[in-house]
């Protein structure tokens, strides 16, 4: 018991200030991107075709890039050429599939809910949460959000297990054909009014498995979602401020 | 037996197929079960379609002689199995008869295991409509019969944030008779993707084999990239691959220790844990931007360099974090409550688990071992304090991590104090042509290994992946037998498996 209570002492109180302080992020951390601007036609071509994934495109002589499709590669081509950079701007959550797709204008963040949602789950909403095909690094980074550093449920959210006690499902993964079925029955079983929330590259497009034959690329065509959380896994910050944006939070 | 039939090497070597000799059948046979009688294991075991039936690839590690054995035989659409001979080929017999409609004869227990399509065009093992996709968890489940027997079905869908998968348990009370775990809801249909390769987004599939092996699995795709070009790493790069390895082996332990105390309701260690595995998430983040390491190794070496000033960074909050690890570990190794949960739980012999071939921690638990960081160096052997405890209990698989927690502390702070200088990427350049090289990588839950084989023109025709996952899972049903039910959760999380690194 003692021992117990010396440890305590030492470990500390570790609960992270977040919202009220920003969060200190590594150097290295890729967040949101940025397009260069005065990019000319070939340099965007270079760029556009460097990407394996496509997130990059030219329309109307600028580039444009798709956050749902970006997994925030180290190795991007289009940084190399210059064409394109990474800030360390965590907040990337977004309400509609288009906000996700930007070029040298301003990126939108995620909406909060509209007035009756708000009435319904801001003080408290439940996630059944379903991993299909996820590679267990988005989970991962999710479970984390129940540590003591990140502690969701001082803002009413917690990851439930039952559809049935749920107001929403947040899905991880590309959607593999042999978990499609089981995603569908998880959420017809929860009940109206829900939520949709796709978190990480592969559930909103597939991520890096887009177009495999055994995927789905992720729940854009399966469920009506209302809140993408961009990343190749979102690191836990950029889940909480999604999540905290959704409910009016912040 | 004609042992100059026999090809034998060490890691990474490249091995052209020219020179490799195709045995008949029976002398395949007789030669794998003469080397598992020898202190052999199985690697890794798949086929590949050739023109005239389906080459099969047999890959055995002798661990204390260092190297490994090579063989390869023909065969047709049937063969007689080697399970009833060799159990530790159980499933990739299974998944070969899945991939390609080979069907080994005599199999004792012929199911699905990722329940896809065949690859080839074939007859379907199972008769299945090969228009539909099947349907997973379609198969035969052991059963058992009698007064006071029931079934107990879980999943796929688990109650917390957990991959997916299905667990059947045959019950009498609370006592679990038989449990059978089936799975393939992750199958992302990884290893065809490969083919043609290397393509600019393997890399990027790879890092998401298992998430929580990024380094692990990058690492062992890299060096099968490294082999076939005939690329040695440059040393630094080796050495900062080495450290990563270590910070996602400590986030992954710690967090287990974690799970394990949570799961008896020891909440002190589970939330002290819980943190510090954030915490060496995050020294890797430093070293890369990622928490979970993806960019950072690459074929040829590492993408980020760890410089003068992020190496006293690592240090210094080594030096911090060191101290508070021990103290959340030790907490519960201290505790009689959790250790009499610990004790006993989930036991599995050192024979069994011998037979069933595991690997990584759940095998070292058994006192097998097995370590491929200490066997299969590819270049310098920098790791010389392996752990292993011989319980093969709930209590040795987290014995066995905390010991190796406080290793790779030592391990990290040697190979930083002896990062050498120099560069730290080198540019490969073609693969050698009708080549095939193996690559193992000690990963947190055991060895990853994979073998790459190039066609004609030194394309990827053929890429096999061995998540140590694949081998484990077994081991995991094995030690629930005469248990009870209740303790499946903290037999599962003193496994904590991979159900993507198993479903690929």
């Amino acid at each position: 018991m003692l021992n117990m209570i010396r440890e305590r002492l030492r470990q500390g109180h570790r609960t992270g200030k977040f919202p009220r302080q920003e969060p200190s992020l590594p150097e290295r951390f890729r967040g949101l991107p940025e397009v260069a601007a005065n990019l000319t036609h070939p340099q965007i071509n270079v760029a556009v075709n460097g990407c394996p994934f496509n997130a990059l495109s030219e329309i109307n002589g600028k580039m444009q890039i798709d956050l749902g499709r970006c997994i925030f590669c180290a190795d991007c081509p289009a940084v190399a050429e210059g064409a394109l950079s990474f800030s360390r701007d965590y907040r990337l959550a977004a309400s509609h599939r288009d906000d996700l797709r930007y070029g040298d204008d301003i990126y939108r963040l995620a909406d909060k809910l509209n007035e009756r949602m708000l009435k319904l789950f801001g003080r408290s909403l439940k996630l059944r949460q379903v991993s299909a095909g996820g590679c267990n690094a988005c989970e991962a980074d999710l479970n984390v959000l129940g540590t003591l550093v990140y502690d969701l449920g001082r803002f009413g959210i917690q990851f439930v297990a039952s559809p049935r006690h749920a107001d929403g499902i947040l899905v991880t993964g590309p959607v593999t054909e042999n978990m499609k079925s089981a995603l569908l029955d998880t959420y017809a079983a929860i009940p109206e009014p829900k939520l949709v929330i796709a978190s990480g590259a592969c559930a909103i497009g597939g991520g890096p498995f887009r177009d495999c034959a055994e995927v789905n690329n992720g729940i854009g065509e399966l469920l009506p979602v209302d809140l993408y959380i961009p990343g190749c896994p979102p690191h836990p910050f950029t889940a909480l401020d999604a999540l905290l944006r959704l409910l009016g939070k912040r | 037996m004609n042992r100059s039939k026999l090809i034998r090497f060490t890691h990474g070597a490249c091995i052209s197929l020219k020179e490799l000799p195709c045995l008949d059948f029976t002398e395949f046979r007789e030669s794998l079960l003469e080397e598992i009688a020898g202190d052999g294991r199985v690697a890794s075991f798949f086929a590949m379609p050739a023109d005239d039936g389906f080459d099969l690839y047999a890959i055995l590690a002798h661990d204390w002689r260092e190297e490994f054995a090579l063989l390869h035989c023909r065969v047709g659409d049937v063969y007689p199995a080697l399970t009833p001979d060799c159990p530790q080929l159980h499933l990739f017999e299974r998944e070969i008869a899945e991939q390609y409609g080979v069907l080994p004869e005599g199999h004792p227990w012929l199911k699905p295991v990722r329940f896809h399509n065949s690859w080839v065009d074939a007859a379907d093992i199972w008769r299945r409509d090969p228009q539909q996709h099947p349907i997973p968890g379609d198969m035969d489940f052991y059963r058992v019969e009698g007064a006071g027997v029931h079934e107990v079905a879980v999943g796929p869908v688990h109650a917390g944030v957990i991959e997916p998968g299905h667990f059947r348990f045959q019950c009498h009370g609370e006592e679990v008779l038989s449990l059978e775990i089936s799975l393939g809801f992750q199958h992302r249909g990884l290893e065809p993707q490969l083919i043609g390769g290397p393509h600019p987004a393997s890399i990027h599939q790879m890092e998401a084999a298992a998430g929580d092996t990024t380094i692990g699995h990058t690492t062992a795709y890299s060096q099968v990239l490294e082999s076939l070009a005939g690329v040695e790493v440059a040393s630094r790069a080796y050495s900062v691959r080495a450290i990563a390895l270590e910070l996602e082996r400590l986030a992954n332990h710690i967090g287990d220790i974690g799970a394990m105390a949570g799961d008896v309701g020891y909440l002190p260690t589970a939330s002290f844990c819980g943190r510090l595995r954030g915490d060496y998430l995050n020294l890797t983040a430093e070293l890369c931007g990622s928490r979970f390491g993806r960019g950072l190794v690459r074929p040829g070496g590492v993408a980020f360099d760890l410089d003068l000033p992020l190496q006293e960074k690592l240090l210094q909050r080594l030096a911090v974090l060191e101290p508070e690890t021990r103290g959340a570990v030790e907490l519960c190794f201290d505790s009689p409550s959790v250790l009499a949960r610990f004790e006993g739980t989930g036991r599995l012999s050192t024979d069994d688990a011998e037979t069933l071939g595991l690997v990584g921690v759940a095998a070292r638990a058994c006192g097998l071992m097995r370590d491929a960081r200490l066997h299969h160096p590819v270049a310098e052997r920098e790791f010389d304090t392996p752990v292993i405890d011989t319980d093969g209990d709930v209590f040795a698989r987290g014995n066995v991590r905390r010991q190796e927690i406080y290793a790779s502390h030592d391990l990290i702070r040697d190979l930083i104090k002896r990062l050498p200088e120099g560069e730290d990427q080198r540019s490969l350049g073609p693969l050698a042509a009708d080549s095939l090289a193996l690559s193992v990588c000690e990963g947190w839950r055991g060895e990853v290994v994979h073998v790459g084989i190039t066609d004609g023109a030194g394309k990827l025709a053929r890429y096999k992946i061995v998540d140590p996952s694949f081998h484990n899972w077994s081991g995991l049903a094995m030690v629930l037998r005469g248990q009870q039910i209740s303790d499946f959760p903290l037999c599962n999380k003193s496994f904590n498996l991979s159900y993507c690194g198993f479903d690929l």
